[in-house]
């Protein structure tokens, strides 16, 4: 008896030729496709329903929570982001049973609930780059539901300035032989540009509405306080000045916004222009746009797009990549890749941080995932090209000089030491363990893991913990910035000032920053208008970001 | 409402010479006003404070005890008026207010 090498063919084959009763053609009426979807999938499924952090295939995701739970039930899904009610409804139908997935910010309750209902199996929780690398190993979906901006008759696909994961999920798929679905917003006769080859995609359909797409990356001015600002000097002046930092990643919120709008006010005062802050791998904030026009920022590399962006970018291709038709090319994972590897720098804010510097963004009743900061915040252990801010980091963190030298990445957690309604982000036991208790995880959900941490930064000072020698030492330079929490009142205050004494600890005053400029007027744009003036009008904000 | 008063040793610097009373802040959501002027006897500050959350009298104790040893703002009395503000805004508050009633003297 010989062995059959084509089975997952075969099985393509046999799902093509159910699938002709229902559409003779590549492009499928919309009212077809849940009947298409009953025709093509088997139980058990590894299936990925595009879900990215922006765009969704939503049309499509829709379709499949609509087929019979007789036919199609008890599916994988392999997808970076649960952020839709409807991927959740496949679970409550039955339809689906387990999934690996990244991150599930909007619906990181719903999904807690029904794990603990018994309707939902995670296989793992994953950073973006460790889900698309087991596309490619064990986790190789058998179809995948796409969602592209527009498709010309012959099916090559366009997805515009929101391409994110499609070009990682449609090349695992399509060249292991599993069957490629693409909802696109329109039908047309020329592309702008090919994104996907038509020769990888089976079927389309045109969305009767547009996919959604939303501002994810957008922070209005207006809302950044004098504490985030004066957080955002401290970041300037004692560590992007400092080790020369030219290559960096921000995490989203309003403190690295803060950074962002003092680049061209306070940064180029203090001489970062040509020697930081030059390449970054970041979707394209509207808050960067004024160290951008300032000439501080001289390339970005995108995860996604952001809405009202469009025109922007595509009149700044000496900044940005795109197209030949002029509009952004984003791709999640190669910038992933860039943050990971090809940065010295990654910046983030976090929920709770514990006396060892380990952060989590999990509670007890949300299961929301890590999404790609851990790739970015984490030390690239196979980096072996050189930068001043790379070797500066590893010699500081090196406890004896005759060890082998090694450079290291700079990984800073920056927070207010009390969150809103007076939460202290400080804590002597993170949250991430009771959920790990209650979902029966064997590690607690940790987004940057202390150990990979080089500074954490408060509105109390910089605690440096590379320079740190012992545990002690780093418990005692984070209690000795986390403020009038319980955690930094438990501080042995002369333990801190001798820190302080090392420069391990620093102080604003420390940093030679006078306190008095710390107030909004350091800001380059105060308000999301400042931002379209600072573009020349190009920046097109959504309409919930316009007050006029 | 909670009103909250401390006097505080400050060193002994001697108290500040007779400058204009300084307002920095404004009361909003989650920010305070506080409004600088002479009258404690040297070596000692007072606070005292309106504050719109109850219940964080230590809290309030450590925040101006330590603005005091780094300031020793002697001979000032501090009247704050809170709406929520963290420990982070107070700090601050008070950095600038008393930098601003230093550099309006000079």
């Amino acid at each position: 008896m010989t062995r059959a090498w084509d089975s997952a063919r075969r099985s393509r084959a046999a799902r093509l030729e159910r699938a002709r009763g229902v559409a003779p053609g590549r492009w499928v009426e919309p009212g077809a496709v849940t009947a298409l979807l009953e025709a093509i999938l088997e139980p058990g499924d590894r299936v990925c329903l595009e879900g990215n952090n922006q765009k969704q295939a939503d049309f499509l995701a829709a379709a499949l929570g609509r087929v019979d739970p007789a036919r199609v039930h008890d599916l994988h899904l392999v997808q970076s982001v649960l952020a839709l009610p409807e991927h959740l409804a496949l679970f409550e139908r039955g339809i689906a049973r387990r999934v690996d997935f990244s991150f599930s910010g909007p619906q990181a309750v719903r999904v807690a609930q029904l794990v603990a209902a018994g309707r939902l199996e995670i296989g793992a929780i994953h950073t973006y780059l460790e889900l698309y690398a087991r596309y490619f190993v064990d986790l190789t979906p058998r179809v995948a539901l796409v969602s592209a901006m527009a498709a010309d008759a012959e099916g090559n696909l366009y997805t515009g300035p929101n391409t994110e994961d499609t070009p990682v999920v449609v090349e695992a798929t399509a060249f292991r032989d599993g069957l490629v679905i693409a909802q696109v917003n329109e039908r047309v006769e020329r592309l702008p540009r090919v994104d996907i080859p038509a020769g990888w995609v089976d079927f389309l359909t045109v969305a009767p509405t547009p996919s959604v797409v939303e501002p994810l990356f957008t922070r209005d001015p207006a809302l950044i306080s004098e504490v985030q600002v004066l957080m955002a000097m401290m970041v300037v002046k004692g560590i992007y000045s400092e080790y020369g930092v030219d290559r960096l990643n921000h995490g989203i919120g309003f403190d690295s916004a803060a950074i962002e709008l003092i680049l061209p006010t306070f940064g180029e005062s203090i001489g970062l222009r040509g020697r930081a802050c030059g390449h970054w791998a970041l979707n394209p904030h509207p808050t960067l746009i004024p160290a951008i026009e300032a000439g501080l920022v001289r390339s970005v590399h995108c995860f996604g797009s952001e809405l009202g962006m469009e025109a922007y970018v595509a009149a700044r291709p000496d900044v940005f990549f795109t197209g030949r038709d002029g509009s952004l090319r984003s791709n999640r994972a190669f910038a992933q890749v860039a943050g990971q590897y090809a940065c010295d720098l990654f910046i983030g804010s976090t929920l709770q941080v514990d006396v060892a510097g380990n952060s989590s963004t999990a509670t007890a009743s949300r299961i929301a995932g890590f999404g790609g900061a851990p790739n970015m915040g984490a030390d690239a252990r196979g980096r072996r090209h050189e930068s001043p801010a790379w070797l500066r980091a590893g010699r500081e963190a090196s406890p004896r000089p005759e060890a082998m030298p090694r450079g290291r990445k700079l990984v800073v957690q920056l927070l207010e030491t009390y969150r809103e309604h007076m939460e202290p982000a400080f804590v002597e036991r993170l949250d991430a363990w009771d959920l790990a208790e209650r979902m029966g995880m064997a590690n607690p959900p940790v987004m940057i893991h202390g150990d990979d941490v080089s500074h954490v930064v408060t509105e109390e000072g910089i605690a440096n913990l590379l320079l740190c020698r012992t545990p002690e030492e780093r418990e005692q330079a984070i209690r000795g910035v986390a403020g009038y929490t319980p955690v930094g009142r438990a501080r042995d205050r002369r333990a801190v000032e001798g820190l302080r004494d090392r420069g391990i600890i620093r102080r604003p005053v420390d940093l030679g920053l006078d306190v008095r400029q710390a107030t909004r007027e350091l800001l380059a744009a105060r308000t999301v208008k400042d931002l379209v003036r600072w573009s020349g009008g190009l920046y097109d904000p959504p309409r919930r970001f316009r007050s006029w | 409402m909670e009103r909250l008063e401390f006097e505080v040793e400050c060193g002994s610097g001697a108290a500040a010479a007779a400058a204009a009373p300084v307002v920095v802040g404004v009361v909003a959501s989650g920010n305070l006003e506080v409004l600088v002027e002479q009258g404690a006897p040297a070596g000692r500050c007072r606070f005292s404070v309106d504050t719109s959350v109850r219940g964080f009298g230590e809290t309030w104790r450590a925040v101006v005890e330590d603005f005091a040893a780094r300031q020793r703002p002697s001979g000032l009395v501090f009247s704050l008026n809170d709406a929520g503000a963290t420990p982070a805004v107070v700090s601050l508050r008070l950095d600038q207010a008393v930098e601003e009633f230093r550099g309006a003297r000079r």
